[in-house]
Formats: C-alpha cells, structure tokens, sequence
C-alpha cells in the first residue's frame, strides 16, 4: 500500500517539476534551449533517482500482498528516502535554469543512454538464458554425470518413493529423446520442404500477380495459427486418421504415433520454407534467366538448372531455420506425441521429444531441486544450443548469399 | 561442311527431344501447382474441421422444468431476507421438479440417476434468478434448467446410441427418459452466453472461457506496455544512432538470433529468474507478460527498424537544415511517419504472443483456475493454456469447448491481423 502511495507521490512530483521548470524558464529571455526542455531536465532529476531507489525498493521487498499493509519502519523510511531524493533532485536542477544553460543537449544526452539501455535488453535477454539455464544445468551434472546424460540410452526420470527402490535415481540419458526429436522433426521437413520449395518456385516463377497476391497471405495464415491449436488438430483429426489408415493397410500405428505430430508440424512449418525461399528466388539476378532462355532451355530447365543452383545457398538457411523452428517447437508433440522414451526410428511408434521432456518435468509439483526439475534445464541448454548453432549457421548462409547478388 | 551436319545433328537432337522437354516442363508445372494446393488445402480443411467440431458448443441444451418455488423451502419464518434466500436448498427444488415429472421413478439409485440430467451448476443459476426477482417465491415457475453434459452431448449426437450399454456414457434408461422429455417439449438448445462469461469449470456445460480472455488481456497488457516502448527505442538507436562497431553487430546478429530461440527456453528463462530468483508470484499473468515481452521484442524491434529505414533521408535532413538537433528531427519528424508501420508491428507481434503456450505452461499458467482474475497478481490462464487444458481432458463435452475456443482465439487472430493491415495500408506512404 505504501508503494502506491510513494509511486503516485513521485509521479505526482514530477509531473510538477516539469511545470515549475518550464514556468520558470518562460520567463527568461534569450534562452538556450526551448522552455519545455528546462521542464524536462527539472523532470528528469526529480523523477529518475527517486524511481531508481523506488525500484530497487520493490525489487529487494517482495511483492506486496494486499491484507498485510506493510507499515514496517524500514518501509517508512524507503518511502521517506524516496521522496527526499526526489525533493533534492527539483532543489538541485531547478537552480540551474538560466538562459545560458543548455537543458536540451542534456536531455538528449538522457534519452539517448536510455535509448542505450534499451537495445541491450536484447543481449541481457540472451545472457539471462544462457546463466538461468547453465546455473541449474550445473547443478545437474553435480547428481548426473555429463557423459551418462550425453550418452545413456535410456530415459527414465522416475520418482523415489524409497531411497533403496529399484531405479530410484531415474536414467537420464538423452539419446532417445534426441532421437526422436530427430525423427519428428525429419518426417516434417520431409512433408515441408518439398512443398514450401515447389510453392515458392509456382509463386515466383509460374504464378500471375492474381494469384500471388491471395496464395501467399493464405500461405502465411499457417505461420499465424497458434500452435496449440495445430497440436488439437493433430490429436484430434490427424492421429487417429493416422491409425484407421494404418489398420487398412495392417499396419499398427501407434495413437501417439510420431508420423502424425511430423505430419502437422510439417504443414506448420510449409510458410518458413516458401516465404523465405521465395524471396531467395526472386533475389536470383534476372540476366542469369535471361542467359538461360537465351541458349533455348525451357522455363523449368531454367529454374532447376539456374535459378534453383544459384539461390541454393539460400535455400537451404531457409530450410536449416525451418528444423531449428521444428526441433524447438512444444506444443503439437506436447498434445500429439508420446510421453514414453522409446528408442526407435520407426515412425509408427510413439516417441518423445526433448521439448515434451521439459514440459511434463516442469508441470508436475515437485521440489525445485529434484534431479527431475534440474534434468528440464539441461534439457533446455541442450535444445538452446542446438537451434542456436543451426540458427547462426542459417542466418550467416542467408547472410552471404544475400551480398552475394547485390 | 561439317559445320552443317552439326548443327543439322543439333537440330535434330532438338526437334527430337523438343516434345519430351515440353512435358516435363508441364508436369513441373503442375508439381508447383499441387503442392500449393495441398498447402491451401491444409489451411481449408484445419478451418473446416475446426468450425465444424466447434459451431455446436454455441448452443447448449436446457430443460424446461416446472419448479416449484415453495416458501416452505426457500424462506420458512417468511424473513424475506436476501441471506436465507440465498441458502436455501435449490438442488432439492430441481430434484422435486424432476421426480414430478417422471412419477413412475421409485428406485434410490434411479433417482439419483435422474437427478443426473441436470447440470451440478444448475442449483446456482435457479438461486440467482430467485435473488434477482424475489416476488417468485411461492408461485410454480417454469424455468429452462441446464442439462447435464451428457445429455448435451446425447442430443447433439456425439453419443453412439448403437454400442453397448455398459461401454456408453449414459445408460437406455436416461435416453429413455431423455426421449420422453423431448416428446413433450421440455428440451431446447439455447445459446450459450454462459460460455463467454464463466471461468473453467470440471464440468462441460459449465465452463467458459470468460476468465482465459480475462487472463490473456492482463498478460497481452503488460506485455505491450513494455515490449512497445522499449522496442521503439532499441530500433531508433540502432537504426539512427548507433555507431558501426563490434558491440552494435552483436545486438544486431542477438536480435536475429532471439527472435528465432525456441519459445518454451523463454519460459525456463521466467521460471529460473522471475519466479526463483525474483519470487514474483506463479501464475501470474505480470510474470506471463514479462516473458511474452522479451519475446516478441526482436519481432518489434526489426519490425520498427524496417518502418524508419523506409522514412526517406531527405526529411532528416529537411529538418536538420533549418536547425533541427538530431533527436528532434528524429521524434518530430521521423518517428510520426514510421508510425503506422511500427503499430504494425507491435500488432503483429502481440497476435504471436496471444497464441503462445508453451512458455506459459513453464510459469505455472497452467494451473485449474476457477476464478475470474481481478487483476495483474492474480493467478490466471490464458486462452491457448486453457485450449491446451481443454484438449487433454477426456470428458466428450471438451471436444467441442475446444474447437469453440480456438474459434475464438482465431477470431481475435484475424482481428489484429486485420487491424494490422488496415493500418498499413492506409497510412504507410510511398515515398
């Protein structure tokens, strides 16, 4: 409750400042920089300290839960502290209002380090994962070895009801998730790429302006869909479709059967490779059509013996950012493939995938520092780093193809 | 001489092949063709049988009972205050009505079965209707009560009448007594305001997905109060301000990357930070909103540095020339033009963040939550956690709460894209 009342205090306090600075410098002449910046300078030295000691404050204290006011003295003499500051800051800045001071040039010079701040959040951001998810990782490997986790066939993160039950630790060995993360992944490039690849080059090459102008947009309603709402597609529709084809042929499809979560997450993943192929397409020079028409090829011997070995670079960091999209998506193996670790590449099987892992490990109600809980950030670091590897690698091929034509 | 009979071979070898050419360049074509329609076709039969599992749950089934609001039972000592309306025992009231209406009903265990037509909520609704219109009590009133899911589900025809009694859901004497309420008039479909209001419930006909719009608004909030402005100024300082060195091109290429990291390691990162190390509260839609922020911030960043990179030199330096400061020229003059075209983007990326789930799952949205939350420290779910949760429940009544809910979280899709791309096209500007 004293929280709101010291933020309502300072930003009523501010907002004054702003006036009081302006108002003063009005009534100078021959000023330096306009009335309104003197208002912000006065603003920013009453609001920015008292905000950063009021932020610390909530940082430090928790949350406040509202039937317990806090009324402690520590409380009182932050709120105190804050306002004080802020007090000497307006003292402080308004003295300096005068017509030689230039307020502009230090206002500018504010909002361009906050400006600063701001496009580091991305690195903060990047570092805050990596830490967050090495910091327990190393905990894990402390209960786990690495080589067991890296290596071990099976996968088994078992509850301890005793200490002396049999297999009381779990086995944590990530092969078999590996494998079939792989192998759902593999079925969905294989629905993917050949027909987001042969969709970009109709759209590009074949297709009038009429129909690129409604194909494509509908195209990229897939990427806009939600995945979970693929994930009900496929358990509901797909899987046991899935399994009645299979009984036609006599085959016996697992219900959770990964060739179905590959199938969908296939279809998902169909605008990744044609939106950006696409593009990669159109940016292949006209002159080396041109040539290739010139010496009597048709228009698909151009494309399959031109164009398309020309943009290959680029393709395929178009298709290395689709697998890294299909190797870090959750939810549609979350909802349509297995939770067992099978060891197997048969796509009619159920298998689970590292991204299921981490998701049941972390939904149940366990203590935070069970093998079980800690397992789910290795899980997480191994998949970061992977998708980070094939995203660098992606970016960077797309990167020097792109200056290659320009 | 020779040179003839070459190029006469050439010829030849042309004119011969020149047909098989012309058919392979035909069915390349329609290589390009199919698999385009196979991918229009996916996004048609995804919608299709969506709609079509989803429509139904509009309606729901309600029964027309002739209850019996007796002062004996509502307000004994006629007190006539609104405490002792409020307890009294509407279930029973249902209950009579029921065993009214089917006297041939003796058998303990059939009762209860019949009791089972009508919803576990229905007792509240009755409760309400009398608050809200007390001169009720003591008349005989004939009020459209909700069924149970089963008997929904039943009528709808998702139950197989045809399959053994003892592997259905509802045994031949319910449809029995079913049918006989049907005969005279007493069952209606109504539409189903309730699920657009009610939070989750563990029972079908009850549960709404008011409290996950609810959830998804705090969380889109607060992720928007704060990827937009910090977006907008990471984008001006990079595209502006910032000098061509080593730190500026490892935000670029960090950008880049998070923008394609895995969504569900975004949520490791808010579990391991803001609720470990933090101790914000789980579930929280304030802790959803922080991670959904520093996701769709590389989405907003790029996509307002594309809008000012559009923004042409020569107003920059139409407003330099006659003594604008950079960052003048900048927030007067840049900034309103590229706009539109960071709206968009912001648009655009808070329609992905509506659609995630799986960082969500990893800060404990997913909790059973029956409540409406009331504010941005309650805990809550959003709409696809509650799809999510819906989709794994068994019951046959989630079948079709589920595709409605996607209808809906579709339809607030549609819309901001739509929003988006009225937007662009009406005020971005060619230069």
């Amino acid at each position: 409750m004293l929280q709101i009342f010291t933020a309502i205090t300072l930003l009523s306090l501010t907002l004054g400042a702003y006036f009081v600075g302006r108002n003063r410098a009005v009534k100078l002449i021959k000023l330096h920089s306009l009335p309104s910046y003197h208002g912000y300078f006065t603003a920013l030295w009453t609001g920015l300290p008292g905000a950063i000691l009021f932020l610390i404050w909530i940082v430090a204290e928790p949350l406040p839960t509202f039937p317990n006011f806090c009324y402690s003295t520590s409380c009182i003499l932050f709120t105190i502290l804050c306002l004080l500051t802020s007090s000497v800051g307006l003292m402080w800045s308004i003295n300096l209002v005068s017509p030689q001071f230039q307020a502009r040039n230090q206002v500018e010079l504010a909002l361009r380090n906050f400006m600063i701040v701001c496009s580091t959040i991305a690195i903060v951001t990047t570092i805050g994962i990596v830490l967050s998810v090495l910091f327990e990782s190393i905990l894990f490997f402390h209960k786990i070895p690495l080589n067991e986790f890296l290596f071990g066939l099976e996968w088994s993160p078992g509850t301890a009801i005793r200490a002396d039950q049999v297999g009381a630790s779990g086995k944590f060995g990530i092969i078999p998730l590996f494998v079939g993360t792989i192998l759902i992944s593999c079925i969905a490039l294989l629905v993917a790429v050949p027909i987001g690849l042969l969709t970009a080059i109709h759209l590009s090459e074949y297709a009038g302006p009429k129909t690129r102008a409604i194909a494509k947009p509908a195209l990229e309603i897939l990427a806009g869909i939600p995945t979970v709402v693929y994930g009900f597609f496929a358990a509901l529709t797909v899987a046991p479709a899935m399994r009645d084809f299979g009984n036609i042929l006599g085959l016996d499809v697992a219900s959770e059967s990964a060739i179905a979560a590959g199938l969908v997450m296939g279809i998902m993943i169909i605008p990744f490779v044609s939106s950006l192929s696409d593009d990669v397409i159109n940016a292949v020079p006209q002159s080396l059509r041109d040539g290739s028409y010139a010496l009597g090829a048709t228009h698909s011997e151009t494309v399959t013996r031109v164009i398309l070995p020309a943009a290959l670079s680029g393709i395929v960091g178009s298709i290395l950012l689709a697998a890294s999209r299909a190797i870090g998506e959750t939810m549609i193996v979350v909802m349509a493939a297995g939770l067992s670790a099978n060891l197997t590449f048969n796509p009619l099987a159920a298998v689970t995938t590292v991204t299921v892992q981490i998701v049941t490990l972390l939904t149940g109600d366990q203590e935070f520092d069970s093998a079980k809980t800690l397992a789910a950030f290795a899980l997480g670091l191994v998949l970061f780093i992977v998708t980070l590897i094939l995203n660098i690698i992606a970016l960077h091929v797309v990167r020097v193809y792109r200056e290659q034509y320009e | 001489m020779n040179n003839i009979t070459d190029s006469q071979k050439t010829i030849d070898l042309v004119t011969r092949t020149l047909n098989k050419r012309y058919a392979a360049e035909y069915r390349f074509k329609l290589y390009g063709l199919a698999a385009m329609t196979i991918g229009l076709a996916c996004v048609v039969l995804l919608f299709i049988s969506i709609i079509f599992s989803g429509t139904s749950a509009l309606w729901q089934t309600r029964l027309r009972l002739d209850i019996d609001l007796s002062v004996e039972v509502i307000d004994p000592d006629n007190q006539k205050s609104l405490e002792v309306i409020g307890e009294a025992d509407y279930a029973g009231l249902i209950r009579d009505a029921l065993f009214k209406l089917f006297p041939e009903v003796t058998n303990k265990q059939q009762k209860r079965a019949l009791s089972g037509l009508v919803s576990a909520g229905a007792e509240f609704e009755l409760r309400d209707l009398v608050l809200a219109a007390p001169e009720l009590i003591g008349t005989q009133h004939s009020v459209w009560i909700l069924a149970h899911s089963n008997v929904d589900m039943l009528l709808k025809g998702y139950i197989d009448q045809q399959i053994v009694e003892t592997e259905r859901k509802i045994d031949d004497q319910t449809i029995a007594w079913i049918n006989q309420l049907v005969a005279t008039n007493r069952v209606a479909q109504h539409f189903n305001r309730d699920f657009f209001i009610n939070g989750d419930s563990r029972d079908p006909e009850l549960a709404g997905i008011g409290g996950a719009i609810l959830g998804s608004f705090y969380t889109l909030l607060i992720a928007l109060i704060l990827s937009f402005p910090i977006g907008i100024m990471a984008a001006i300082y990079l595209e502006e301000f910032a000098p061509v060195n080593f730190i500026t091109y490892l935000i670029e290429v960090n950008i880049n990357n998070l923008a394609a990291v895995p969504s569900i390691v975004f949520g490791l990162l808010g579990l391991a930070v803001f609720i470990n190390f933090f101790g914000m509260p789980r579930s929280a839609p304030l802790v959803g909103g922080l991670v959904l922020s520093l996701l769709t911030l590389p989405t907003i960043i790029i996509a307002s540095r594309a809008a000012l990179k559009a923004v042409p030199t020569s107003i920059r330096e139409a407003a330099l020339g006659i003594g604008a400061s950079k960052m003048q020229a900048i927030f007067y003059h840049v900034l309103p033009l590229a706009m539109p075209g960071m709206l968009t983007g912001a648009i655009i990326g808070m329609a992905r963040a509506l659609g995630e789930t799986a960082p969500l799952l990893m800060i404990g949205m997913v909790a059973f939550i029956v409540d409406l939350p009331q504010g941005i420290l309650d805990p809550a779910t959003v709409l696809p956690v509650q799809i999510f949760l819906w989709a794994d429940s068994p019951e046959r009544g989630f079948v079709e709460k589920t595709s409605a809910a996607i209808m809906v979280l579709l339809g607030f899709l549609i819309l901001m894209n739509t929003i988006a791309v009225i937007l662009r096209n009406r005020f971005e500007r060619r230069w």
